[in-house]
């Protein structure tokens, strides 16, 4: 089991991190404001990857309505905001709070079905946040609205960008780091169990339904703080930030990077990120204006993955499936 | 009353667009247990190829017939290059590459049509309205829609429950190992098989086009609600389909015609018509919800 301290995913992950812990010193010295931004959200969608990689990858439950908790975490933000109460300490497990609620509601709902059945109904769920959010007429409805960032009164000043992105940071390393000692603990062991045989599971004693749910939540929670994190990055919600399309989008990161391995929701996002910051001026390159078509090859790249490359970016780099 | 009878007849036709939708999508389901999410994009681009066809026949009619070969044609080609090679793979595989063909397909679009939306106009000769009770007047496009629709829906019973190639697609949906062993050419049944779904998708979109609009995405939000209507009814059941589409296409126009009067009685009005669609689209979900509670393989699926 022991790996040698320089093969080459290690080196990988460390330098990754190490950019990543030290981006907002780059950009500064490199004058580059904007990529603080991107780097900002490459890492709270890479919170919310890990979120998802617990139930999708450990757990092989293909849940397609993950962004719901951006908008579960991003809204109770919000609406606590509009209503005066700017402070962090009373939003954020508010926030976390709701969305434990909802992952244990839904969670012990979808759990009742099976495969497409599953995809489906975690879908239809996610829907239903979305409307509901189109449908607060005094909350902005469809169009979003504008909040202000979290207050920490004499801990951390949110709006300091460097400050609010380090904070981001430290919340994904303590989350990787979670997610590394969960699927290593005896509760990860029945998961992984789970996916692969539930019967089996289930056969040993096991309360396959139970070891789900729990997971559910914890993956809820852990997308919900994401949702309070895009919410305060933007200092803005909408129903926008937890359409289908963003559900999709979390699916393709943990799948890019490498399903039900710990790093992989981090090169997932980072790959994600980058390629669409890639393409853009590569396609202009080769004809002005083309840029903005992006997705016309970022779509077919997709299909290429799922039909040739299905262990992402972890299993270039040697990693195998927990 | 009259009003009453109008919004029925709403949702009737609101649920037979929707039927098409859902019919292609849980035959490809039922038959080759293919998530297909690129489904809406058939629908858009049959509405887009429309487009252009009526644009340049100068005949809604004309158009219609020349987009729905197109449409057969596009959807045996997406089904060769990529389709085949995902009805092996896991639901997440599929999943993951129809929604890179969603995103190429939108694209696409945008690239050969423009962003802009583009509009049909509802055919001359049926731009009046009928009475289709004395005094009780009705737009005879929407009127032709149920009729075309009931008509397609028929076709399609007559075809799964009486034609040769019905029964193989049963025969598909129940065991397809078993009918390729017995020498069914199994490949060629998927190809008609994605063909003809997306040949009805194409036509929702076309026939859609005159009441709506044809824009980029269209296909993506109905895509949703045509996969709602076959998980209610059981994935890879047809009459499932038609019967859970009608109920959606109620619960669709009874939320956007009765409730903001009901809201208005204790909010302010402003925020009743914001409010309507969005519980009606909520309670969509809520029926689905329970529905799988209740059953979880829908109201007329296999049991697991």
């Amino acid at each position: 089991m022991s790996e040698p301290l320089l093969s080459p995913r290690v080196l990988v992950t460390a330098l990754l991190l190490a950019v990543l812990a030290a981006l907002p010193l780059l950009t500064q010295a490199f004058d580059q404001r904007y990529l603080l931004s991107v780097g900002t959200r490459i890492v709270i969608w890479s919170i919310a990857a890990v979120s998802l990689n617990i139930i999708l990858g450990y757990g092989g439950l293909v849940s397609f309505g993950h962004a719901a908790f951006f908008g579960i975490g991003g809204y109770a933000v919000g609406i606590l905001s509009a209503e005066g109460i700017q402070n962090g300490w009373v939003q954020w497990p508010v926030a976390l709070a709701a969305s434990i609620l909802w992952a244990a509601l839904v969670g012990a709902l979808s759990l009742r079905t099976r495969g497409v059945y599953f995809i489906m109904i975690t879908l239809a769920f996610a829907q239903l946040v979305y409307y509901l959010a189109s449908g607060l007429e005094a909350y902005g409805g469809d169009d979003g609205l504008n909040i202000s960032r979290s207050r920490f009164p004499g801990l951390l000043d949110l709006r300091d960008k460097a400050t609010f992105y380090w904070l981001c940071f430290a919340l994904l390393c303590a989350s990787l780091w979670f997610c590394g000692r969960l699927a290593h603990s005896r509760f990860g062991a029945v998961l992984r169990g789970a996916r692969s045989n539930e019967l089996r599971m289930q056969a040993l004693g096991f309360p396959v339904f139970r070891y789900r749910l729990v997971a559910c939540i914890v993956a809820g929670a852990l997308g919900g703080l994401a949702g309070i994190l895009l919410a305060n990055e933007g200092a803005y919600v909408s129903p926008a930030m937890m359409s289908w399309v963003k559900s999709g989008d979390l699916i393709v990161i943990v799948v890019l990077g490498g399903i039900g391995v710990r790093f992989g929701p981090l090169y997932g996002a980072v790959a994600f990120f980058a390629l669409e910051e890639l393409l853009k001026p590569a396609l202009d390159l080769m004809h002005k204006g083309w840029g903005e078509y992006w997705q016309i090859v970022f779509g077919p790249l997709l299909v290429l993955i799922a039909l040739y490359a299905r262990g992402g970016i972890a299993s270039l780099l040697g990693f195998r499936r927990a | 009353m009259d009003y009453l009878l109008i919004q029925v007849l709403n949702g009737v036709q609101l649920g037979l667009l929707m039927f098409l939708l859902a019919a292609g999508l849980t035959l490809t389901f039922g038959i080759m247990d293919l998530v297909n999410l690129a489904h809406g994009s058939l629908y858009m681009i049959g509405a887009y190829i429309a487009w252009t066809f009526v644009t340049w026949t100068d005949s809604f009619v004309l158009g219609a017939l020349l987009a729905l070969p197109a449409t057969f044609a596009l959807g045996v080609a997406v089904e060769a290059v990529v389709m085949r090679r995902l009805y092996a793979r896991d639901h997440l595989d599929q999943v993951l590459a129809t929604f890179g063909l969603i995103l190429f397909f939108n694209e696409l679009v945008r690239v050969i049509w423009g962003p802009a939306g583009k509009s049909i106009a509802v055919p001359p000769f049926l731009s009046h309205t009928i009475e289709i009770l004395p005094g009780v007047p009705y737009p005879a496009y929407r009127f032709a829609l149920i009729v075309v629709g009931a008509a397609v829906a028929l076709l399609l019973a007559w075809l799964v429950a009486r034609t040769r190639l019905g029964m193989l697609i049963r025969a598909g949906a129940s065991n397809r190992r078993m009918i390729a062993a017995l020498g069914v050419n199994i490949e060629l049944l998927f190809s008609l098989v994605f063909g003809l779904g997306a040949v009805f998708a194409g036509l929702a979109g076309l026939m859609a086009a005159p009441i709506s609009s044809v824009k980029i995405g269209m296909g993506d939000d109905i895509l949703i609600l045509a996969f709602v209507i076959i998980v209610i009814g059981g994935i890879g059941s047809i009459k499932g389909a038609f019967v859970a589409a009608m109920v959606v296409g109620q619960i669709d126009i009874v939320g956007r015609a009765f409730l903001p009067e009901l809201l208005k009685t204790f909010m302010p009005p402003a925020s009743a018509s914001a409010a309507a669609p969005a519980i009606s689209q909520v309670a969509i979900y809520i029926v689905m919800a329970g529905v799988l509670v209740w059953r979880p393989t829908g109201l007329f699926g296999q049991r697991a």
